[in-house]
């Protein structure tokens, strides 16, 4: 072991998965000069991967997590600690047995092998589970559990052996410092070390550590559960860890997996147990480590009896008694995600809350990140700067994580919404739109209006065309109203509250050269113009898109979605140099959108300012005073109507809106929801949508994006996209191309008609897969209704060579195929391809 | 016959000891809680000789280890619901003998010594409440005929005792393995009804003043090396020491 | 006055932790302006014995003889020195630490009606009469009021060092043959084996001591660890965690509920140096902790440390011994 050196390239705190597959990545990479520290002793420091349960369920809902984990079984096979298993999930009730089959979908999308199968399938492999328990069960035959202990070691190792990093066990950090908004030191217990990156890699402690560069990193250590039951003679009698498959039981929240002759029973229904940082004991303090806590047995008591009643001839065994049990500690965040990336101070990044099972793929993300600027598989839904305010206090973590901890197992909607910590951000109108009946959904805390139930009398008016859903799940956390809403707007006109909008200006000598080098548009234009662009990362994949004003010589103002903004924000601030300022308006400009054929008359009627179309034409924005209230307006649209977006200041916000819909109520505008904003809206028009269509994956080519011409000014990713257009000028398929597919039927076996909600596979028409150039199956990355075709579209990109317009495809919905059309190869909308409508 | 086997929920002491804030008490909220290692014995012992029931005197809390014993196979148990901490050892041996002549006990087990207040006492005081003979600090206890059969390992030997019912016991660790509790075990205890009672009489109170934390010992740690390139340092040691010799 | 029980070895001199019991009453004899110390023995006393107890000050020499006492009964032998305090209006009862002194006193203190105080280390004021005792196996120092007379207490081994008195004292021998009542003598020993040569008895007595905690991973970690138990013809002593989780039986635990050893050498591997298990190891002469931690309390309290896995410093050890031997 070593003592701590004086000075390092990069100081990595944490020896634990993330910590250990980082160093590891990074020497590969090319790094040197690697320190890593650890306050535990090696090769079980005592964090959480010291307890883990070193089980993989390859399956998730998402893709990025997916794409974490299938690297990281790579990863464990060629270091030779995966030893493959097999797992079930199994399902007690139907409503779990319809989750399976979405399970399947997802499995599909994501090109896993896995099959439902029947209680005697499982009973098969494992003969002490009882049948009358569960009615079926999802069979993953690729699952298995590492060695995590030991992958760690050799990733040290390996590291060691390029003479890239040195290894300081049994040192505390003790600060951090920052000097000039990078990060210049680590101060230890063994002494201080002079260094240009700091990765947080620490899991449950990672808090209290950033905390000491004041940067919030939002997880709460939890309790997860864990007992160990053995010896079991039907599990002593083979040889080896693990030769039962892993069972997951997922509507008691348990699994039960073997570990040698014992069966460790794990569980996710207790109530939620959390934790600060700071309260974690010491090695010392500690009975088995600082993340094994005392049991708390009655939380448990509830799950032992459904664990014993799925397996009573095993957990009942002669012998077999319960020998450790422990309240094991492990990192949960407010939205699930991990917290990966550079956070605020340059130079100091994390690696946080992540499994076992992603804990090798993210050291690989985060380290080419952080030596390339970019990783091969897209973290961007874990990156530490997605978190607005109101995320990094511990409090909206602790009320988030206690709503989401029963869920770990549970059925999740892919609209489903949390009903914790919620009021977050208001928009000045939002007492009006209560009164209007809004439904709000909830983005980066702001409480947006997705449908107004005062526009419930449309339903009637509209009939059928709102293109109602008869399946409860289909149509959960949605309504018909959206549909109704959209058909008003594109009839009349509709208002639509923006406020989560986020918005910065940059303004100063350099700004013009700040948004030229993250935009891929030009952006050098007049004074007045809108420009809609796509900002990339070096490799040319997708890091948002997004619009720009130019509103002076050296004033631009940026404006993006809530969900990405603060990343947005933090990117285009790190490319504004000194004497320039970013300057966030999210909360003082309030954005209000009218759309709609009659969106003209209504605002004519309003200003006497010229917004005709030669006085006002596309793509430019001006101030005009709206009733005497001064307005930046910028005509542009997401939904493919005539119309503006109104920026207004926030204390002027509530009355523009009273005024908009008061004066629109004659021309027949009703206040639209961010259900056909966000999709119906657009997918009309064929619009991309980040974290959607549009990922670090996708370039602007598959993306059917690309421009006539590129323009002169250097941009990151510049050099990437110019060879993605070289290879499609010499008559190269792009890996794959976004297509716009119209459902052909939606009639299912059982005769309801059903409705995709996003995610699910494309097939051949008869179940045959399709891979693009990626190596990727084709699967939906927006699904919603086009009321105005009567038509429920979906997005998906396809292999070249299949899109094409009239093929014939499929679409798998809960294990069902679903007949589809390819409508669209590339940006033409399938709603007035003209674009007629915008003028 | 019935045996009343007596445990206390005292903080686990296998790794650094915590005072609460106020210094007045041990802090389990790091290591948890436990019986001790004397009093497993004792519930081991009390399931082998059958019809046992197990006694607390502790706060809520304390049901986690009547549950305990109950998963490895106590009968019954009665829960005297108080601040242990105001209890001297006297008082708890009014309240243990006061559950005995409610129950009808005629055998009660005990630990030696609680692990956290050490007292030594409670079993012999219990005796003197009941007039019954005790034994103290046995590893092995059987009964037979009427007859407790109580061996302890002594001073000068390993010493059997030979005591008529109804008698004391109070237990040391060793001569029986506690056992872990087994998953029908610990369902079966859950569903086991916890009598509940409250102290006999006001306690006395131990004759505490204060607790406090004992300053560490200045380390003299000679460390001869890291890894195995210690070795040669190692036996070096063992030369010098004379432990060497074949 | 004091009153002492002091135990008598089988070959009749007063253990050491006796003397230390002795030397305490002295102390705190002398805080109390000289009131004389006392002892009490059961069975008549060796010659040697009462030398050594006229070198620590002892005033008399109270010999509890005749029937009731020629097998051990806690109460018997409370109620023995009960009649001797009585006589001569003691004011303090007190025994050395042992199980045994512990159970008499606690017989005494239960007769007397009064509290009685385990494991003191010190005295503080006399009036009133405070003590500090160890509890939770050390862990922890308790200060305790002992305001009823007689005081009655257990003196902590290694409390004080045994330390004869500067004047030596009369030992004035007093052969007692008190009336002890049928109750008292109920329970009572009926047989004593001689202690068997059994593992936890030679491990009691080893001159060296290999232990082994968590650190050895699993119950086929102890090939190594058995290896160098055999080269060094020690015993192996184990934690408490080792016998919980199975890995080894319990006579090969060393700690507060397991054995006290005190050997020359004591080879703590991959133990961590809990209370617990530090209570049963800190008589040792030489402790060599083997341990990746370097702040471990075992490592930190040890003489010798190596910083390490003991999976391979402990296999290297056995390599240089038997290179050593050829």
């Amino acid at each position: 072991m070593a003592t701590v050196p004086a000075s390092a390239k990069v100081v990595v705190i944490g020896a634990g998965i993330v910590g250990n597959s980082l160093v590891h990545h990074l020497a590969r990479l090319g790094w040197r000069d690697i320190v890593q520290l650890d306050k535990g002793p090696l090769p079980n420091p005592g964090g959480s991967t010291g307890h883990a349960s070193n089980f993989i369920f390859t399956v998730d809902h998402s893709r990025e997590i997916t794409d974490l984990t299938l690297d990281s079984v790579k990863q464990y096979q060629e270091m030779g600690v995966f030893t493959q298993s097999g797992g079930f999930e199994l399902a007690r009730t139907e409503e779990r047995m319809e989750e399976l089959r979405r399970r399947m979908s997802s499995a599909r999308a994501w090109g896993i092998e896995a099959e439902l199968v029947s209680p005697d399938f499982v009973k098969e492999k494992v003969p002490f589970i009882e049948t009358d328990q569960f009615i079926g069960a999802f069979w993953t035959p690729g699952v298995g559990v590492v060695d995590s202990l030991r992958a760690g070691t050799i990733m040290r190792e390996r590291a060691m052996e390029l003479d890239a990093l040195t290894v300081v066990a049994n040192v505390e950090v003790t600060g951090l410092d920052v000097e000039g908004g990078r990060i210049r030191r680590v101060r230890t217990d063994g002494g201080d070390i002079e260094t240009e990156y700091v990765v947080i890699a620490c899991g449950v402690w990672s808090p209290k550590i950033g905390d000491m560069a004041g940067v919030s990193i939002p997880l709460t250590p939890a309790v997860h559960q864990m007992i160990s039951v053995g010896p079991c003679p039907q599990l002593a009698e083979r040889e080896g860890e693990i030769s039962f498959p892993i069972v997951r039981d997922m509507d008691t929240f348990c699994y039960e997996r073997q570990h040698g002759a014992d069966m460790e029973v794990g569980s996710y229904a207790h109530r939620a147990i959390l934790h600060e940082p700071e309260e974690i004991p010491t090695i010392e303090q500690s009975k088995l480590s600082p993340t094994e806590m005392p049991f708390t047995s009655d939380d448990f008591d509830p799950q032992l009896e459904q664990a014993y009643e799925l397996m009573p001839e095993l957990l009942g065994a002669e012998g077999a008694e319960m020998r450790y049990a422990i309240n094991g500690l492990l990192s949960l965040t407010c939205d699930g995600w991990p917290i990966l990336g550079e956070s605020e101070v340059q130079g100091l990044w994390t690696a946080a809350a992540v499994w076992i099972k992603e804990g090798p793929g993210v050291g690989r993300a985060v380290a080419e990140w952080m030596v390339n600027g970019h990783s091969e598989i897209d973290v961007s839904h874990s990156d530490i700067a997605r978190f607005h305010p109101h995320q990094k206090r511990r409090e909206h973590t602790r009320l988030r994580t206690t709503e989401s901890f029963i869920k770990t197992y549970g059925i999740i909607h892919p609209a489903e919404q949390y009903e914790s910590d919620r009021d977050q951000r208001l928009a000045p109108m939002h007492e009006s739109q209560k009164k209007l009946g809004a439904v709000f959904f909830e983005t980066g805390g702001w409480e947006r209006p997705f449908w107004y139930e005062s526009n419930a009398a449309l339903l009637d008016q509209y009939g059928d065309a709102v293109m109602p859903r008869e399946h409860e799940w289909d149509s959960r956390w949605w309504s018909p109203i959206i549909n109704a809403e959209h058909l008003r707007m594109r009839e009349a006109a509709g208002v639509i509250d923006l406020s989560a909008f986020e918005i910065f200006d940059i303004a100063g000598p350099g700004a013009l050269a700040a948004v030229q080098m993250t935009c891929v548009a030009q952006c050098d234009v007049p004074v007045g113009k809108v420009v809609y662009t796509p900002v990339l990362d070096a490799a040319g994949g997708f890091r948002s898109d997004l619009t720009v004003m130019r509103l002076g010589e050296d004033h631009f103002r940026v404006v993006t979605g809530a969900a990405h903004g603060p990343a947005d924000r933090q990117w285009f601030a790190r490319h504004v140099p000194d004497g320039t300022t970013l300057t966030s308006r999210t909360d003082d400009v309030v954005t209000i959108g009218l759309w709609g054929p009659r969106a003209r008359d209504i605002l004519a009627g309003l200003t006497s300012d010229d917004v005709t179309d030669g006085g006002f034409g596309f793509l430019t924005c001006r101030e005009i005073q709206v009733k005497g209230t001064a307005v930046l307006a910028s005509r542009i649209s997401y939904v493919g109507e005539l119309g503006w977006e109104l920026y207004v200041a926030a204390d002027d916000a509530a009355g523009v809106w009273d005024t908009l819909l008061e004066s629109g109520a004659a021309h027949g505008a009703v206040p639209v929801g961010i259900g056909v904003y966000g999709t119906t809206g657009r997918i009309e028009k064929g619009y991309r949508a980040f974290g959607y269509e549009l990922d670090a994956e996708r370039s602007i080519v598959e993306a059917g994006m690309q421009r006539p011409k590129v323009k002169a000014a250097d941009f990151v990713g510049r050099d990437a996209y110019l060879a993605q257009r070289a290879r499609l000028d010499s008559g190269e398929a792009p890996a794959s191309v976004l297509c716009t597919l119209v459902v052909d039927d939606h009639t299912s076996a059982s005769g309801v008609k059903r409705y995709m909600l996003g995610g699910e596979p494309i097939l051949r028409r008869d179940g045959g897969t399709l891979t693009d150039g990626h190596g990727h199956h084709p699967y939906v990355t927006t699904a919603g209704s086009a009321p105005s075709l009567g038509k429920h579209l979906l997005l998906a990109y396809l292999p070249p060579e299949e899109a094409v317009i009239g093929n014939d495809l499929a679409v798998s919905y809960m294990e069902e195929l679903y007949p589809v059309t390819v409508g669209s190869v590339d940006a033409t909308p399938l709603l007035d391809p003209a674009n007629e409508r915008l003028r | 016959m019935s045996t009343l086997v007596c445990v206390k929920r005292v903080v686990d002491s296998s790794s650094e000891v915590v005072l609460t804030e106020d210094g007045q008490a041990v802090d389990g909220r790091y290591a948890g809680f436990t019986m001790s290692a004397h009093e497993e014995c004792a519930v081991e012992l009390a399931v082998r000789i059958g019809a046992a029931t197990v006694m607390t005197l502790g706060d809520a809390d304390a049901v986690e280890q009547l549950r305990a014993a109950l998963a490895v196979g106590c009968e019954a148990a009665t829960h005297v619901v108080a601040d242990a901490q105001a209890f001297g050892p006297a008082d708890v041996a009014r309240e243990v003998a006061a559950i005995v002549r409610d129950g009808g006990h005629d055998l009660v087990l005990l630990g030696n010594d609680a692990a956290d207040t050490g007292d030594f006492q409670v079993g012999i005081r219990l005796s003197y409440e009941l007039g019954w003979p005790v034994v103290n600090g046995a590893t092995l206890v059987s009964v037979d005929d009427g007859v407790v059969t109580a061996e302890v390992d002594g001073p000068d030997g390993h010493e059997t005792y030979r005591v008529p019912l109804p008698a004391v016991v109070t237990v040391l660790e060793g001569g029986v393995a506690p056992r872990y509790p087994s998953v029908p075990g610990r369902m079966k205890a859950k569903k086991v009804p916890i009598e509940e009672r409250q102290p006999s009489a006001a306690p006395a109170g131990p004759a505490r003043v204060r607790l406090l934390l004992p300053p560490p010992a200045p380390s003299t740690v000679q460390v001869l090396g890291k890894g195995p390139e210690a070795a040669a340092a190692v036996v070096d040691l063992f030369e010098q020491l004379g432990v060497l010799a074949r | 006055m004091i009153v002492v029980l002091v135990e008598v070895s089988p070959s009749g001199e007063p253990v050491e932790v006796s003397r230390e019991a002795v030397t305490f009453a002295r102390s705190l004899s002398a805080a109390g302006g000289g009131v004389p110390v006392d002892v009490v023995v059961v069975g008549t006393p060796s010659g040697a014995l009462v030398e050594t107890m006229a070198g620590y000050g002892v005033r008399r020499v109270h010999a509890l003889t005749g029937p009731a006492f020629e097998a051990f009964s806690g109460a018997a032998w409370a109620s023995g020195i009960l009649t001797v305090r009585e006589q001569a209006g003691a004011v303090v009862v007190l025994a050395a630490g042992t199980p045994r002194g512990g159970e008499v006193m606690a017989h005494v203190a239960a007769r007397a009606g009064v509290p009685m105080a385990a494991n003191v280390l010190s005295f503080g004021g006399l009036s009133p009469f405070v003590v500090t005792r160890q509890v939770v196996g050390g862990a922890v120092l308790e200060e305790m009021q002992l305001s009823a007379r007689p005081a009655v207490f257990t003196v902590a081994g290694h409390a004080v060092e045994a330390a004869p008195a500067e004047a030596p004292g009369a030992a004035e021998v007093v052969i007692e043959t008190p009336s002890v009542a049928d109750a008292d003598l109920v329970a009572r020993v009926v047989s004593t084996e001689e202690p068997e040569a059994d593992l936890s008895g030679s491990l009691k007595s080893a001159r060296v001591v290999v232990g082994a905690g968590r650190g050895a991973g699993s119950a086929d970690g102890f090939e190594d660890i058995l290896e160098l138990t055999a080269l060094l013809d020690a015993s192996l002593g184990v934690s408490r965690v080792v016998t919980s989780l199975g890995w080894r039986p319990h006579h090969e635990q060393v700690g507060q509920t397991g054995s006290r050893i005190s050997p020359d050498l004591y080879i703590p591997c991959g133990i961590s140096g809990a209370i617990q298990h530090w209570a049963g190891c800190s008589s040792a002469k030489h402790i060599l902790a083997i341990n990746t931690d370097p702040e471990a309390p075992m490592v930190t309290r040890a003489t010798h440390a190596v910083i390490g896995d003991l999976h391979e410093v402990v296999p290297a050890i056995n390599a240089e011994i038997r290179r050593r031997r050829g």
